[in-house]
């Protein structure tokens, strides 16, 4: 091994130090056989028209851990996790083959209900998205559309408490959410997903715009509530992903001939190993911010 | 040549002076062309209630025509109350179902279906309003006579691409991440596009519904073949044939009566006052309703 490569060894490590002093309550894994699958994803490609945006992605997500999902701009962070819970259906000309089992539930074919996934499998989207009505209203209406209105104020305000947003709002719920900070909206999408008791909550880069206060807010709230909820996390933000995840997934893009691009997921493993000793040469030089 | 030949900036070069002209000139150009354009609404308006305006009183818009007798105190209450009722029934007709139509094009049709339809729209939209009236002639008129109900299915039938049209464009206008957010909560497309995009796009729907009511209330040509062989007695019953103003005022600009030109005039002025107010109207909606979702995005 060079000494180009030692002096890198040590980057990561530094790294690594000051993702643990931000998170030092972060425990222990398990042993693998200990964790309960949530998600079984099998051989899945993504397609969006004739252009391919993932390949063969295979990997389980456990439950009550925080999944990172990591790589450079491009490599189908989003379109993987959007896979998850149906929502590229939206998106004109998609297709995905493979299968993605949920609890041992198939989610992805023809004969599944999108909408039945997505009230057990929440999201969280990377632009702060309330909707135009009061904060009451912003997480009461997921409610009263799947019919939780028993204790309806009661339901909001463990929602808003759970997400850390309680305080700030308890004195203006009905004041439009609009007003709110984009830091405050975004905890207020949170408090919005988890209030109709999804089993795993998925976040596309929840915190890129966000400032750093706000970003410390949502991973402190995650870390909270993960023995209550399985969170994945897309992120490009390496630091967050060494900060918040028990696993982490690195996805990279890779090139075929003719000038095609997918991405393809290079190694899944504990954050602790992808970040320290990661077992692909990719990943290493990726995390050791040498490329991405 | 050296390079300390630098123009000073206070003597422009002849270029830049003939650049300045042509500024000058174009912006000139641009000036008076839209000075046109006001004139000519100054104009119309002006030389209407000038002409009109002998004829234009209180019992004008309340006393019923009272024709081939010049000497009696009448007025257009009856083609007033006709073209009120006539539009009326038409909005209620064009309006569900453009609304329901640009509901299902933006929101539930694959693309093929949508951009089919858009066209279809478009094209309806361009067929002359003579041929409307035609085509409602033969599907109803000559089977059961002519009547209030066929001249508002008639302007209905024009009505409906405009409303269509106008609810498309604010339906696209609501951010696609609204509506993922909404069925990200595990919401069924229905409550999503009832509960969080339509109660967007109300400002714009009622603009263009105001703006194609102004447009179909000065619409003749289709209530020729439908609503025009009227008794001239002031009724709300849309099962006989009723009196309107464009109609009202085609007949007696036609009359060998100077009074009766003077009281057409009068009905044009009437009419351009409504569609001015209905436009003034149609804009404060817009404007509401922009500055409410203005005050939203703060």
């Amino acid at each position: 091994m060079s000494d180009q490569m030692k002096g890198d060894v040590v980057t990561v490590s530094s790294t690594i130090e000051n993702a643990v002093r931000v998170e030092t309550k972060r425990q222990p894994l398990p042993p693998r056989e200990r964790l309960e699958t949530v998600f079984d994803i099998q051989d899945v490609d993504a397609i969006y028209g004739s252009k391919p945006a993932l390949k063969s992605v295979s990997m389980e997500v456990y439950k009550n851990l925080v999944t990172a999902i990591i790589g450079p701009s491009g490599c189908g962070k989003s379109t993987f996790i959007r896979c998850l819970n149906r929502m590229n259906d939206l998106v004109p000309g998609f297709r995905m083959n493979g299968t993605i089992t949920f609890h041992g539930q198939d989610i992805c074919g023809s004969d599944v209900d999108p909408v039945a996934v997505r009230r057990t499998i929440g999201m969280v989207f990377q632009r702060p998205n309330p909707f135009p009505k009061s904060i009451f209203d912003n997480v009461a209406w997921g409610l009263r559309v799947l019919g939780m209105k028993d204790n309806l104020s009661d339901r909001v305000e463990r929602a808003l408490t759970q997400a850390a947003l309680w305080d700030e709002v308890r004195d203006r719920l009905k004041a439009s959410a609009l007003s709110l900070s984009g830091g405050q909206q975004q905890r207020l999408c949170i408090a919005r997903a988890i209030a109709v008791e999804p089993a795993v909550v998925l976040m596309d880069e929840p915190a890129s715009a966000l400032d750093p206060i706000a970003t410390q807010a949502i991973e402190q709230l995650m870390h909270d509530l993960k023995d209550q909820y399985t969170f994945v996390i897309v992120t490009h933000n390496m630091q967050q992903a060494a900060r918040v995840a028990d696993m982490t997934a690195f996805f990279s893009i890779s090139r075929g001939a003719e000038g095609q691009r997918w991405g393809e997921l290079v190694e899944y493993d504990a954050t602790e190993k992808i970040f320290t000793a990661p077992s692909d040469k990719r990943t290493e030089d990726y995390v050791t911010g040498r490329f991405g | 040549m050296s390079a300390a030949e630098l123009t000073p900036l206070q003597r422009p070069t002849d270029r830049l002076r003939r650049r300045k002209a042509v500024n000058r000139g174009m912006e000139f150009l641009a000036w008076l062309s839209a000075a046109v354009a006001v004139a000519a609404l100054g104009i119309v308006v002006f030389s209407v209630a000038r002409r009109g305006a002998s004829a234009l009183s209180f019992d004008f818009l309340t006393k019923t025509q009272v024709p081939y007798d010049p000497t009696a105190k009448q007025g257009l209450a009856n083609a007033f109350v006709g073209t009120f009722v006539i539009v009326g029934l038409a909005t209620l007709m064009a309006l569900p179902f453009g609304i329901l139509i640009a509901i299902y094009v933006n929101e539930f049709a694959p693309r093929m279906i949508r951009n089919g339809i858009s066209f279809v729209l478009d094209v309806l939209n361009g067929v002359p309003a003579i041929v409307i009236g035609f085509f409602v002639f033969g599907l109803i008129v000559v089977a059961h006579g002519q009547s209030g109900l066929a001249g508002a299915f008639a302007l209905a039938v024009l009505m409906l691409p405009l409303v269509a049209r106008t609810t498309m464009e604010v339906l696209a206008l609501v951010p696609n991440s609204l509506r993922e957010a909404a069925l990200g909560v595990g919401s069924p497309r229905w409550r999503m596009t009832l509960g969080i995009v339509l109660p967007q796009t109300i400002g714009g729907v009622l603009t263009g519904a105001t703006l194609a009511v102004a447009r179909v209330a000065g619409e003749t040509a289709p209530l020729l073949f439908t609503s025009s062989l009227v008794a001239y007695n002031t009724s709300f019953n849309p099962a006989h044939p009723l009196q309107t103003v464009p109609v009202a005022i085609f007949e007696l600009s036609e009359s060998p009566d100077p009074t009766d030109h003077a009281r057409a005039w009068a009905a044009a002025f009437v009419l351009l006052m409504f569609i001015l107010f209905a436009s003034l109207g149609a804009r404060w909606l817009a404007t509401r309703s922009r500055r409410k979702l203005g005050r939203a995005a703060r």
